[in-house]
């Protein structure tokens, strides 16, 4: 850690002065491979603050990181009771909502993040949901996003860990981001909020490659391209093993 | 031991998908029923996309099929004509059955029909199957053999073929019908149909039931592998990883329940099934009647 706030002070005596105080960060990997063992991962994001003066005194400074995964549109449903069964009657379509979310805290959100700034970077999952598509086709389209935010939250799919960024001295900060086993691949993006009395004062962002490697990959990019050849050798695969069980078997027996 | 599945896009125990085909494999080898209307849910049990696990279970079916037929035909427990006309019935009625799935689809209700099919058929099928071998296993105990009728009304048709390894002299349409019905619902269903055909097969066409199986099984790898590529080409949802651990599990339960199956007797095999059947049945019948835990449900995509 003294090294890299060696880097960052070297760095900010460097570049011209933009803001009074700015976030330089990495993260412990910029690429996530999923192989097909793949069980989940965790990730360190750390950086520091750089400033040109001294630490303003007023209010404490806080540090939110976000990661979210590619976002996609899906649709919720809503059971209810009909003739005595459980069946599918309310739809709700989400226009986008991240596959995977994450917002790690030096506190608590509400205490650290005003309304408006919250609106403007959009950081609480509730925001992060574009929903424009569900209202007014729902009586209850608020009900709809909860619920996601409710099955996604089970999964670990939407993570909200308020007090998990360390920030010593006001200048360095660091957070792990528990990545689930249930992974879906593409650009995952990092960014990282400097507030001050609620409001932003600084921000960051980097993307992360996640990405599906090795056979699995290969099948994927199959199933996708070249789809008749991919169930033809889904096929061979499943008359093979069914030819050699039965003649190893029939090998044992006499 | 975790395994990723590139398709479902999702993290399983390799033992757990090892012994959910094992167990479906035995059975498909006692009953000659593919088992998909087992490992299908199953599969929606342990977290498997529902799209991704029909069209696995389909592939899955194909190999636990292949290597119990393998062991039905040393035996020379197949007819293999009645197997062939079967299956021209059973695809021309699976593609019938992609055209209503899609229908339904775009009604928004396709849950709800292949619940309630699964419901209605396992019920009237399970039950049928429970009362009808019971009666005969309690006439066989008294010592009485039933006389066996030899001629039902579906055999005064024309077009008549001689099943030499089934003992019947009956017309083609019968079969070419049971074929056709059993291709439109395991299309709908998303499984192999065996349940529907075993039935059928004893108690529509009269064959005997040391036959029944592995005609059965014969006939269904064709119609699970058609189902197979259709969902491939069309779906794109079909895990070769996730077939590949339930078929090294279920190949080998398949040929250790081909062996069970010859031993026990054809009432005891018809009991058993029909317990398993309506266990199934009613399963599915509780899950529609009892309030969810949670009411949401997510789909991905535009749908």
């Amino acid at each position: 850690m003294r090294v890299l706030l060696a880097i960052a002070l070297l760095i900010s005596s460097l570049m011209p002065l933009q803001a009074q105080e700015q976030v330089v960060a990495g993260i412990s990997q910029d690429q996530i491979s999923i192989t097909t063992d793949f069980d989940g991962s965790e990730l360190l994001i750390f950086g520091a603050v750089k400033r040109e003066t001294a630490i303003q005194q007023d209010a404490p400074l806080e540090v939110i990181v976000t990661l979210s995964g590619p976002s996609g549109p899906l649709n919720v449903r809503q059971k209810s009771r009909r003739f005595g069964i459980w069946i599918n009657t309310g739809n709700a379509r989400m226009d986008a909502a991240p596959s995977f979310y994450a917002v790690n805290t030096t506190a608590p959100l509400d205490e650290i993040l005003s309304v408006k700034a919250n609106q403007i970077a959009r950081i609480k999952v509730n925001n992060a949901i574009l929903a424009i598509g569900a209202f007014g086709r729902v009586a209850n389209p608020g009900q709809y996003r909860e619920a996601l935010i409710r099955i996604r939250e089970n999964d670990d799919l939407y993570q909200l860990n308020e007090g998990a960024v360390k920030f010593s001295e006001q200048t360095l900060f660091q957070t792990r981001v528990t990545l689930p086993a249930n992974l879906t691949e593409g650009d995952f993006e990092t960014r990282i909020f400097l507030l001050r009395g609620g409001e932003i004062v600084a921000s960051y962002q980097d993307t992360l490659d996640v990405r599906k490697v090795g056979l699995g990959r290969w099948l994927y990019n199959l199933s996708k391209t070249n789809s008749p050849a991919y169930g033809v050798l889904a096929l061979i695969i499943a008359v093979i093993a069914g030819w050699m069980a039965s003649a190893v078997f029939g090998y044992f027996r006499r | 031991m975790q395994v990723y599945l590139p398709i479902a896009e999702v993290s399983v125990n390799v033992f757990l998908l090892l012994g959910l085909g094992g167990i479906v494999g035995v059975l498909s080898g006692i009953f000659g029923v593919g088992g998909g209307f087992l490992i299908t849910p199953l599969l929606f049990f342990i977290g498997i996309p529902p799209a991704v696990a029909v069209s696995t279970s389909a592939n899955q079916i194909v190999a636990s099929s292949v290597s119990a037929v393998l062991a039905h035909l040393k035996r020379k427990t197949v007819d293999l004509k009645m197997g062939v006309v079967l299956l021209i019935g059973g695809n021309v009625g699976a593609l019938f059955g992609v055209q209503v799935f899609a229908l339904m689809r775009e009604l928004g209700q396709v849950d709800l029909l292949v619940n309630l099919s699964y419901v209605l058929f396992l019920g009237v099928i399970g039950a049928l199957m429970f009362v009808e071998s019971l009666r005969a296993l309690l006439r066989s105990g008294k010592g009485v053999r039933p006389k066996r009728k030899k001629h039902y009304w579906v055999h005064n048709l024309p077009f008549k073929v001689k099943f030499r390894t089934s003992g019947l002299y009956i017309s083609a349409i019968p079969p070419l019908l049971v074929g056709m019905a059993v291709g439109v619902l395991s299309a709908i269903m998303g499984v192999g149909g065996g349940f529907i055909m075993v039935p059928a097969m004893i108690y529509i066409l009269g064959m005997p039931t040391k036959v029944v199986v592995g005609t059965s099984l014969f006939q269904i790898i064709f119609v699970a592998a058609f189902t197979t590529l259709m969902h491939a080409i069309t779906n794109q949802t079909v895990d070769i990883i996730l077939a590949l651990f339930l078929l090294i599990g279920g190949v080998i339960g398949a040929q250790i329940g081909s062996r069970v199956g010859v031993r026990l007797k054809a009432e005891q095999l018809r009991i058993l099934l029909a317990i398993i059947v309506l266990g199934v049945c009613f399963k599915i019948a509780l899950d529609l009647l009892l309030q969810p835990s949670e009411l949401f449900s997510i789909t991905l995509g535009t749908g």
